[in-house]
């Protein structure tokens, strides 16, 4: 029983891992009305709430009323937040969907090539127009057809389809990985590849409020049905020949889960660029913390990945005066985290 | 009840696993599947089962063709424990044993009070109720296996396949579990097993199928099929069968090729 300690935060304990999953399933609401406060206008906690309730309660915006406050939280920061947590829940929980579904620790939604194309798309609109619109959709559209390309190739070969597709969309994501160096190669170097550039590595300083209808739907849509599909999850997870047996058709299930999180993925990249590790590191720390039952890991993959997106964007924009992009930060305080995770912790997966 | 006809099936083109087989098994039967490595007894099992669909031949349960039921109605019927299984995540004993639930959980419906209760039976059952917080991963294979036994039970099927559910278990396991069968068989499973204890399907199975190379070497009741002759040609090497006092078999040994006795002789010591 010496091990014991090392998992007090997974088994052990039913009340603590209750409360504890609750406390993250809780997490984002806290952290974003502190974060709707922080910035070179600080607001306090209340005036946020306040503002939030008018906005979401009584709808303000048609009475006219010149309040900064008011204007600040729900214009000019709400939609980047509200982005941020969108985001990062989409990362973390089309990660915890492949790592399940592929039964690989080791994935996150971009295996079948989805954020090489999208970022093919954005360079390529960077290079040709720059027009914040065409690189949104250009990226969106260039995502889906990778996973499509990498789908249609994959159906060519009838054996194993699942292992052929894994491979046939890494193959996919490579390519548009060189496409899009092609083109930082003939793109400006002081104008277009900059902006590249920082498009690949991820922000959302540039997030308006149009972003987030579209982001909203397909990313609310899309958790709404892992979590539906949460105990089946937990099935495919034995492998296709176990899921028939009990009764799954592990195929069409597969297929539906990839399309939906291609879906998000490729909304999430397209508004705010490449954005590593979420999908990797956040569902191994919630499997650390709630346990490998996707019927808890779900939910907590979500509100986790969007709190951590959410405090790393919000260090972002409000420890530096010049944004550095959130592709680099993640990294930063992802890595550490994933081994200090696997340090403590050894019984998530394996 | 459970009738296979003729099946054949091949994982390579040219190299036939099983080559018309055919089954008829009655309800509430224990069927033993005997045959040397690689005979087609688990390749059998999965084409039973309906996770694996024959080049050719029928699988009927009750009269309906298997393969063509929707996947849960067919997994409500019929269950298959595997004989090995790797979990990549450190689900807990009690989730595992869940997941038999699944075939009668509707859509997008997760597992239920009566559900857990099921499952709670299925562990007391396998003597395992101790274990349904720890993490299956770290359970020894005996442990393990016996946690896939139990879901198995949980998916209250009408017929169950197991794949050699003793191989990793100590004897008292083994009888536990082969009892567990007994009792279940009696009241409302069939069960089909495959092994390579012939003594112990002298003790539980109604009925005895020898598969060599891919086809039916013989089938009837174990006094039929469970002969020195036809152990011998099954494996391909010397078989005894020990008789007890009333000249019923109760063990099936194997002799040393070279003729020689036990080297028990009685007195410790060799003559």
């Amino acid at each position: 029983m010496h091990r014991t300690n090392r998992r007090l935060l997974a088994w052990d304990r039913p009340r603590q891992q209750a409360a504890l999953y609750w406390l993250i399933l809780l997490l984002p609401l806290p952290l974003a009305i502190y974060a709707l406060g922080l910035g070179r206008y600080a607001i306090p906690p209340q005036d946020v709430v306040r503002a939030l309730y008018d906005y979401l309660v009584t709808s303000r915006e048609a009475a006219f009323e010149p309040d900064v406050v008011y204007n600040v939280v729900t214009r000019i920061r709400l939609p980047r937040i509200a982005a941020a947590l969108l985001i990062g829940g989409n990362l973390a929980v089309t990660g915890t969907a492949f790592q399940g579904i592929f039964r690989n620790p080791l994935v996150d939604s971009n295996i079948l090539g989805v954020t090489s194309g999208a970022g093919f798309g954005a360079a390529l609109m960077l290079l040709l127009t720059g027009n914040p619109l065409h690189v949104q959709v250009a990226a969106f559209g260039f995502g889906l057809l990778a996973v499509l390309t990498a789908y249609t190739i994959s159906r060519l070969y009838a054996s194993a389809p699942l292992l052929v597709l894994t491979l046939v969309g890494i193959l996919v994501g490579s390519f548009f990985g060189s496409l899009t160096s092609l083109l930082k190669y003939i793109a400006d170097p002081l104008d277009t590849l900059p902006a590249i550039t920082y498009w690949l590595l991820g922000s959302l300083a540039d997030v308006t409020r149009g972003d987030v209808p579209l982001l909203a739907v397909l990313s609310l849509a899309g958790m709404l049905f892992l979590w539906a599909v949460r105990w089946r999850l937990n099935v495919l997870s034995l492998g296709d020949s176990e899921a028939l047996a009990l009764g799954l058709n592990p195929t069409r299930l597969k297929l539906l889960i990839i399309v939906f999180s291609t879906l998000m993925t490729a909304v999430a990249v397209s508004v705010s660029g490449v954005i590593g590790w979420v999908g990797l590191v956040i569902p191994h720390a919630a499997r650390t913390l709630v346990g490998p039952d996707h019927r808890r890991l779900i939910p907590a993959t979500i509100m986790l990945g969007a709190s951590f997106l959410l405090a790393i964007d919000t260090l972002a924009r409000t420890l530096w005066s010049s944004e550095p992009p959130l592709g680099v930060f993640t990294g930063i305080v992802g890595v550490p985290l994933l081994l200090v995770i696997l340090r403590v912790n050894k019984t998530g997966w394996r | 009840m459970l009738q296979a006809e003729n099946l054949h099936y091949g994982y390579q083109p040219g190299q036939p696993v099983l080559r018309g087989v055919s089954l008829d098994m009655a309800a509430n039967s224990i069927v033993y599947l005997l045959g040397h490595n690689g005979s087609g007894k688990t390749t059998l099992l999965e084409v039973l089962s309906g996770v694996r669909q024959p080049q050719q031949g029928s699988v009927r349960l009750n009269g309906a063709d298997l393969f063509r039921l929707p996947a849960a109605q067919r997994a409500r019927r019929v269950g298959l424990v595997p004989q090995t299984h790797a979990p990549v995540f450190a689900y807990t004993v009690h989730d595992v044993v869940m997941m038999g639930r699944t075939p009668h959980l509707r859509l997008l419906a997760t597992p239920d009070r009566h559900d857990r209760v099921i499952v709670d039976e299925a562990l007391a059952l396998v003597g395992l109720e101790d274990f349904r917080h720890r993490p299956y991963t770290e359970l020894s294979g005996g442990e393990q296996q016996l946690v896939l036994i139990a879901r198995g039970i949980a998916q209250q099927t009408d017929v169950l396949l197991l794949d050699e559910p003793t191989a990793h278990l100590d004897p008292r396991n083994q009888q536990m579990v082969l009892e567990t069968v007994a009792q279940l068989a009696a009241v409302r499973v069939a069960f089909v097993i495959s092994s390579h204890n012939p003594t112990s399907a002298l003790l539980y199975a109604d009925q005895v199928v020898v598969l060599k190379a891919g086809q039916v070497l013989a089938s009837g009741t174990p006094g039929e099929v469970l002969t020195e002759e036809m152990l011998s040609r099954s494996y391909d090497m010397p078989v005894e069968v020990l008789y007890n006092e009333r000249q019923v078999a109760r063990a099936v040994v194997p002799r040393r090729v070279n003729g020689s006795d036990s080297k028990a002789n009685g007195t410790g010591f060799s003559a």
